[in-house]
């Protein structure tokens, strides 16, 4: 007995999708053969052509780079966050190890990845490619960590008891209840790394490290040189060309992903808010993935599933036997990984503790000037995004028509258009100081936004219908609703934007513009400098002292309001 | 024949003020053909025998024995229903239905058809393609049961799966299960169901275990012999519903007089629920039959339990023969005016509940009549667990705040004495 099941999406003809996936995959093809004849050139000279015919190229091979680095961060994620939720005995190291490595700017990590790769491959193109790679996988790995090791071990218990009972065996679990459970909030993250790499990637594609310049092909490089120059026609296309490319990928990618993602929902109740996507139902229409479903995907799924029962089967009888030997293995990777940690941490101590004194006066000097920045920053944010985000997160109907709107214009990088605004203030009296500030600002005014539209949709509808009862004046409304309520919700906010505004110091308090180098004394300044003058040791401690300061705000403010705000709520 | 045996099973967990037993020395065998009811208030441990015979949990103590062999890691011959459904929500109704024997490497045609099958007998078909979120609470747990029976298992467990449904629709499928078993049309050999319900276990059972709680100890078992289909209004069946009310509503008696010794521990029951007995109790002429209360009320034993336990313990109540007659001061409660009420309340509770006079005496011998909620939380973590103690603390502050003996400051967690001196004269001349 067999019934055909019929499904409404799969048409046989070809489709929308079926171009946009052809023309994607003859880009990136178009995209690695080009690179290849640029490799082939010599390395020393230090120029990139200008021309906006070249533009199309420049932004394949940075979103070829993009994507090489999100893929590594996604492996990356899996090990990382799987290893933190399974194994009791490392949780206790990875999960703070994790805090402090999300504290540490991108730069920081220049030097040490050049040497480490530089040395793998000696004088090669190759080599600057990959540091490159490294660069942005380090500015968007760790959130998607943090939101996959959180989902993992938040699995509920009797979905997780089922998978026992049904005797799922790893891979199976993985694939039908670890990564589905995990799948939307990664997707959100996934989009939140993207925009952070974006942001970088000025940084990440053209850098100074022992006073050499150092430039890739790409739109980053694109930017910052033409920014160099102070041709501002150039940088107007090349902003042009990045937020084309962030738009294509929102709608292309993001958003039909998040639109499917809605059937990983673990509540029962449907949602109200439903992210739409014609494009998903022009991919669900192509017969290229219908194809690459049925006759490659399907298929594979099940020779590696019946492939993996097998393994695990014969596993299951030697298992008294290799408990032994995993031990073992546990304690070696341990072991390992304790005396990386360590040997780490003895170099630094190294590094830094040939210091002078009065360097180490600077730094805290600087610190302290680059959090009264941050704050700044972070007060000025809040002043708008608090009113606006209430109203837009309480009234469905603006929230709907807004919504898409601010999601675009926050996912334009505002390192691209800050040589501009440099070009105005840098001759006000202060001038500096504000655009820093304005920079810090644009970078991370969003995340507080999202977080605050996100707690005004939070507030209960029948809490405000009986303030609107009781007539409650505007100040009780807020000190009474609309602040207690979406307290949570705005500290999850403060802490990205916090962490998010001191990771954009080094690009705010330090600038190449008109061949001219501007600065202003800062934690982030310092970095930058130590990081493309080899100072390792100053790089060192000033990294030190900036996680330092991040972990320490973010344990004894945020997490302590955090922790008051729920005891609020519960 | 022998499918299943538990020999001295025991769990218990440590905590830093001592160890609590979940479950004390629990033994007993399921035969091929029998069904079996584990009945118990919550806290009893009847989930956690579930998961000890599944394999999901591992007891402190003893062995669980299936077809004679001891299981190690999850038993081979069980399937399982759970409370809340636990379907994976990504998955059609068919995929979930799948997805055991997909692990169990049942190739693609082979498992579709066995899938569909399952699918037909629980009433579900149409609905393959459907996700669980569009589907209602009953057609959920369908799909639960159909992805249990799909697996031919020798012993289906169930965890209070009709719990989470509405009654209608799990008497519907209360009385397909039956069917399904007495009919035979499944190959299943043995059936346990736990839940809270006494009706639902006579109802379907043909052993009904009586656990109690604190810790989980078997302390009966009544054998139900009447032919399915049961009636429910039948005189046998009320018969052994009323003897097993009387097994479970018997113990809370003998615990309230050994609690008189140990005064610490006070019901979960808040001033309203009580003030709510006791009025409906004196409006049914001072008396009522425990069963048909809780069927009045909507409510399951363990829930109504406690309140007629605080009512025991404050002297409003008394329990006879699984009857609840109101005392003279009961009654007198139940008629008097909302500040009269105060004031009773005030009297009965500071004498029997000694841990609340303790409370006041401690108030007033300091100078700034304060204390902090930790401070009480500590002395009640000395008998009880840490969970067990803040639960306490709430309802001892719900009464304590009722009869004005004192006030809560819910942001500084403090519990203080109010301004006015009328109070502590008013203590201090009932200990005189």
């Amino acid at each position: 007995m067999s019934r055909v099941i019929w499904s409404p999406t799969r048409y046989r003809r070809f489709s929308l999708g079926d171009i946009i996936i052809l023309l994607f995959i003859g880009s990136i093809i178009y995209a690695i053969s080009s690179l290849n004849t640029i490799y082939s050139k010599p390395t020393e000279v230090i120029s990139l052509d200008l021309s906006p015919q070249k533009l199309p190229l420049y932004s394949l091979f940075s979103l070829l780079r993009m994507i090489l680095a999100y893929f590594i961060s996604l492996i990356f994620t899996i090990v990382y966050a799987y290893t933190a939720a399974y194994k009791k005995s490392l949780e206790k190291i990875l999960i703070p190890l994790l805090d402090i490595l999300q504290s540490i700017p991108v730069l920081s990590f220049l030097p040490p990845v050049f040497m480490a790769v530089i040395s793998m491959f000696p004088g090669s193109k190759l080599g600057l490619e990959i540091t490159s790679i490294i660069l942005i996988f380090t500015g968007q790995v760790w959130n998607m960590v943090f939101s996959f090791y959180q989902s993992l071990i938040s699995i509920p218990r009797d979905l997780k008891e089922a998978a026992q009972l049904f005797k799922l065996n790893p891979w199976q679990r993985f694939w039908y209840l670890e990564l589905p459970y995990s799948a939307i909030g990664l997707i959100w993250n996934s989009m939140m790394s993207w925009a952070g790499g974006w942001f970088f990637l000025m940084a990440c594609e053209m850098f100074t490290l022992t006073n050499q310049n150092f430039v890739l092909p790409g739109l980053g490089s694109y930017l910052s040189f033409a920014a160099l120059k102070g041709d501002l026609l150039k940088i107007f296309y090349g902003l042009f060309a990045l937020i084309t490319v962030i738009i294509l990928l929102d709608q292309l990618v993001w958003r039909p992903l998040l639109s499917w993602s809605q059937k990983f929902k673990v509540e029962y109740v449907q949602a109200e808010e439903y992210y739409e996507s014609k494009v998903l139902l022009w991919y669900r229409r192509s017969r290229i993935f219908d194809l690459l479903y049925k006759k490659i995907i399907l298929p594979l799924r099940e020779r590696l599933e019946i492939l993996f029962i097998s393994y695990y089967d014969k596993k299951e009888k030697q298992e008294i036997k290799t408990s032994k030997i995993s031990k073992l293995l546990n304690l070696i990777v341990s072991t390992i990984l304790i005396f990386l940690v360590l040997r780490g941490f003895i170099g630094l101590l190294k590094l830094i503790i040939n210091l002078p004194l009065n360097m180490w006066k600077d730094i805290i000097y600087s610190a302290f000037l680059t959090l009264l920045r941050v704050t700044a920053a972070v007060l000025i944010a809040l002043s708008w995004t608090l009113p606006l985000g209430v109203r837009i997160g309480m009234n469905p109907k603006l929230s709907k028509v807004i919504q898409p709107i601010v999601q675009i214009v926050a996912s334009v990088p505002a390192t691209a258009i800050f040589p501009v605004i440099v070009m105005y203030l840098i001759n006000l009296p202060g001038g500096l100081n504000i655009a820093s500030i304005v920079l810090m600002l644009l970078g991370t005014q969003w995340y507080l936004l999202f977080n605050i539209i996100a707690g005004g949709m939070s507030i209960p509808n029948d809490l405000i219908e009986i303030s609107e009862l009781l007539k409650l004046s505007k100040i009780d409304k807020w000190k009474i609703l609309i602040i207690p309520s979406i307290l949570p919700f705005l500290v999850t906010g403060g802490i990205t934007a916090m962490g998010g505004a001191f990771n954009a110091s080094i690009v705010s308090e330090y600038i190449e513009f008109h061949n001219q180098i501007y600065k202003i004394k800062g934690l982030g300044a310092l970095i930058t400098e130590a990081s493309s003058k080899g100072n390792n040791s100053l790089l060192a401690a000033s990294t030190l002292v900036m996680a330092l300061m991040v972990v320490t705000i973010n344990r004894l403010f945020w997490k302590r309001l955090f922790k008051k705000s729920e005891e609020l709520l519960s | 024949m022998e499918l299943l045996r538990l020999e001295n099973i025991t769990v218990s967990f440590k905590f830093p003020e001592g160890e609590i037993t979940v479950l004390d020395n629990i033994n007993f065998t399921v035969n091929e053909g029998d069904f079996i009811a584990l009945l118990g208030p919550s806290g009893s441990g009847k989930s956690t025998i579930l998961r000890i015979i599944a394999g999901l949990l591992k007891p402190n103590k003893g062995k669980v024995y299936y077809k004679g062999k001891e299981i190690k890691g999850v038993n081979p011959g069980v399937a399982m229903v759970f409370q809340n459904f636990a379907l994976f929500p990504w998955l059609t109704v068919l995929e979930n239905v799948e997805l055991g024997l997909k692990a169990k490497g049942v190739p693609p045609e082979e498992r579709r058809e066995r899938a569909i099958k399952a699918i037909d007998l629980i009433g579900l078909d149409g609905f393959e393609n459907a996700y669980p979120k569009e589907l209602s609470g009953g057609m959920r747990q369908r799909v639960g049961f159909a992805r249990a029976l799909v697996m031919d298992p020798d012993i289906l467990l169930l965890d209070e799966p009709f719990s989470a449904l509405d009654v209608l629709t799990a008497e519907n499928l209360r009385n397909d299960l039956i069917e399904l078993w007495i009919e035979k049309r499944i190959p299943t050999k043995a059936i346990i169901l736990v839940t809270h319900s006494i009706e639902e276990a006579v109802y379907m059972a043909d052993r009904v275990l009586l656990l109690s709680k604190d810790p989980g100890r078997i302390i009966k078992e009544v054998k139900i012999t009447l032919p399915h289909w049961r009636d429910k209004k039948s005189q046998e069946f009320l018969d052994i519903v009323d003897e097993i009310y009387g097994v479970l509503t018997g113990k809370p008696v003998e615990r309230i007089s050994a609690k008189e010794k140990k005064p610490l521990h006070i019901p979960q029951a808040s001033v309203g629920s009580i003030t709510g007995l006791v009025e409906l109790v004196n409006d049914l002429e001072g008396k009522a039959d425990i069963y048909k209360l809780g069927e009045e009320l909507l409510m399951d034993v363990e829930d109504l339990l406690p309140i007629i336990e605080a009512c025991e313990i404050l002297g409003f109540a008394e329990i006879r023969e699984g009857d609840i007659i109101l005392t003279e001061a009961g009654r007198e409660f139940a008629e008097a005016d909302v500040l009269e009420r105060k004031e009773i309340f005030k009297k009965l509770a500071i004498e029997k509940v000694p841990f609340l006079k303790q409370i006041v005496k401690l108030l007033q011998s300091k100078s700034n009549h304060k204390m902090p909620r930790s401070f009480f939380l500590d002395l009640l973590k000395q008998h009880l667990s840490p969970q067990e103690a803040e639960k306490e603390l709430d309802i001892l502050i719900d009464w304590g705040r009722y009869a004005e003996l004192f006030e809560y400051d819910d942001d500084r967690d403090e519990l203080y004495l109010p301004e006015t001196s009328e109070l502590l004269v008013n203590v201090q001349k009932q200990e005189e």
